[in-house]
């Protein structure tokens, strides 16, 4: 059906065996992020190592398929990397599902992130892909603020 | 069009669907089949215009100016007026106070009675199906009274337990506030009974008629209760504008809500007399072109007939009951005896946004969420629910093509 520009093969996929979805027990970091108006939540648990980088990522919750696969594959986009690369992923993404951001004509890192770049066409749903990335922003901005106190 | 119309013969759908621009268009490359009345009704072609010929034509203000054209407003918004105490069977005009809609009504009724009437210790009672706009404007006058707000359970079919219901009436009493019929979950509750037995122990009664007023024939004289709300855009009127009918001595005994023009008798700095009712309660230049729009749906609706709307609308929930019951993985939240032509469901392993997106892809609008209502989604333990919901203009077509995209959402899934 035409939604399959929304719903495509791998997020359809990705909703129902989401990578990633786990708690870790005593985490450096986490954050639970909410969508109040939908209902969606999502728990991200961060770990990182003494070089800075993403050792461990994983997250829990309830959301739509938008979400949950937006979930998993943040998860695994963002696991290795240190903060200021993690940033700029956010960043692009975030533009991406806005519709500031072509990922076919405009440089960016987004790879196979990009599947989610015709939720632009659909504003409400924005939110439902960037919840899972706002999530484990906040969770490693604590740790930021941790470090500055 | 099928041919099954034995509940409501003779009912010319395809006539009425012609008096509706937004009907015939399409979304999304596909008919739109729009299944979201309870959000808000489609506008028939007669309200669209009476209201641009009002602008373009005979605008000025209400009850205020000496010459002609206010004098002819005055007189098309007053008629508005008589036409709801019409549909309501409401024994006078004055009765009808015009809101900015049901919610307004709500609390123009907990500022002006409750917060005179109501004080520490004492109930208000509601029930689990409520909208928030019948919960949270009476949580606030009981957090700043004192009061406390007491719940009506529930059963699984999405009934109130009466027996339940008859337990927390006692002389703390002092409203009880109950929708008419259940916007997330359909439920026709039985308020002429529960306003009796409200009655026998003098405590008033509110009914939040939103998802009744333009779907049935409301006779607030028959139902006996003290307050009755709705919204004039969930009755093909226009939005901003809704109605609180309530009894005379009752009203007379309110305190007015909003502070204002044309609420007065005389003012000075020392003391300000109150207009009687409705005035009372209707400060500043109100919604008037909306008010005369409300006045031509009423007309609109009574052309038709609210008791064969309401006929065609029952048929239109059978069928719809039975075109997702036989859906497997579809399951349908509330199955009250006495239901509105309201369908809340969900699918198994589809959260209901999905299911709201792909339904929108096939051209079929319904509401996906909570409703408003989180309560009755928390009594069902479910996050949201999808919601397809009939009006008068909705056809078993449409139903078959609700039927169709559902089918389709869960081959996406599959």
């Amino acid at each position: 059906m035409s939604s399959a520009t929304l719903y495509g093969e791998q997020i359809v996929y990705l909703s129902k065996h989401p990578k990633n979805f786990r708690a870790i027990e005593n985490p450096n970091y986490m954050c639970e992020g909410a969508n109040p108006l939908c209902g969606d939540k999502v728990t991200v648990y961060v770990n990182v190592d003494d070089g800075g980088a993403v050792s461990d990522i994983a997250f829990q919750g309830v959301g739509c398929a938008i979400c949950i696969a937006s979930a998993s594959m943040m998860t695994a986009a963002v696991k290795g990397k240190q903060k200021e690369d993690i940033d700029t992923l956010f960043h692009e993404f975030h533009k991406m599902v806005k519709g500031e951001l072509d990922v076919e004509k405009e440089p960016n890192h987004l790879g196979k992130l990009a599947m989610f770049s015709n939720v632009s066409n659909y504003p409400v749903r924005v939110k439902c892909a960037s919840l899972p990335w706002h999530a484990m922003h906040n969770a490693l901005e604590q740790k930021k603020d941790a470090s500055t106190e | 069009m099928s041919a099954q119309t034995a509940l409501a013969p003779g009912f010319d759908v395809e006539k009425i669907r012609a008096d509706f621009p937004t009907l015939s268009r399409e979304v999304n490359g596909k008919p739109l089949v729009y299944l979201d009345s309870a959000a808000t009704s489609q506008k028939p072609r007669a309200v669209i215009d009476r209201i641009t010929k009002f602008y373009a034509e005979e605008y000025s203000t209400v009850r205020r100016s000496i010459h002609l054209l206010s004098a002819k407003a005055t007189q098309a918004y007053e008629g508005t007026r008589r036409a709801v105490a019409k549909l309501l069977n409401a024994p006078e005009t004055r009765q009808i106070i015009f809101t900015k809609g049901t919610t307004e009504g709500i609390n123009l009724v907990a500022h002006g009675y409750g917060r005179k009437f109501i004080g520490a210790g004492d109930e208000i009672v509601v029930s689990a199906t409520e909208h928030h706009a019948n919960i949270v404007p009476w949580q606030m006058l009981c957090n700043e009274k004192g009061a406390k707000l007491r719940v009506i359970p529930v059963n699984d079919a999405g009934e109130l337990i009466l027996e339940e219901y008859e337990k927390l009436l006692n002389e703390k009493t002092k409203l009880v506030s109950v929708g008419h019929v259940s916007n997330a979950i359909g439920t026709i509750h039985p308020v002429k009974e529960m306003i009796a037995l409200a009655h026998a122990k003098g405590i008033p009664f509110l009914v939040d008629g939103a998802q009744a007023a333009p779907h049935m024939n409301v006779d607030v004289q028959d139902l006996d209760c003290d307050f009755y709300v709705f919204s004039g855009h969930k009755a093909c009127g226009p939005t901003g504008i809704g109605i609180l009918y309530g009894k005379v001595d009752i009203l007379e005994r309110m305190d007015p809500f909003l502070g204002g023009g044309d609420m007065i008798e005389s003012v000075t700095f020392e003391k300000t007399t109150y207009a009687p009712i409705p005035h009372k309660f209707e400060a500043g230049t109100p919604a008037i072109a909306d008010v005369i729009g409300l006045g031509t749906a009423i007309e609109y609706l009574q052309s038709i007939g609210l008791d064969k709307i309401a006929a065609w609308e029952h048929e239109l929930l059978e069928y719809g009951t039975k075109v997702l019951s036989e859906i497997p993985g579809v399951t349908i939240i509330g199955t009250a005896k006495h239901k509105a032509a309201i369908i809340s469901f969900t699918i198994d392993g589809i959260h209901p946004h999905d299911i709201g997106s792909l339904l929108d892809q096939e051209g079929v609008a319904i509401r996906a969420g909570h409703h408003c209502a989180q309560p009755v989604m928390a009594r069902y333990g479910l996050p949201a629910t999808a919601r397809a919901s009939f009006a008068f203009y909705n056809t078993k077509v449409e139903i078959d093509a609700l039927g169709e995209a559902i089918r389709k959402t869960i081959e996406v899934f599959a």
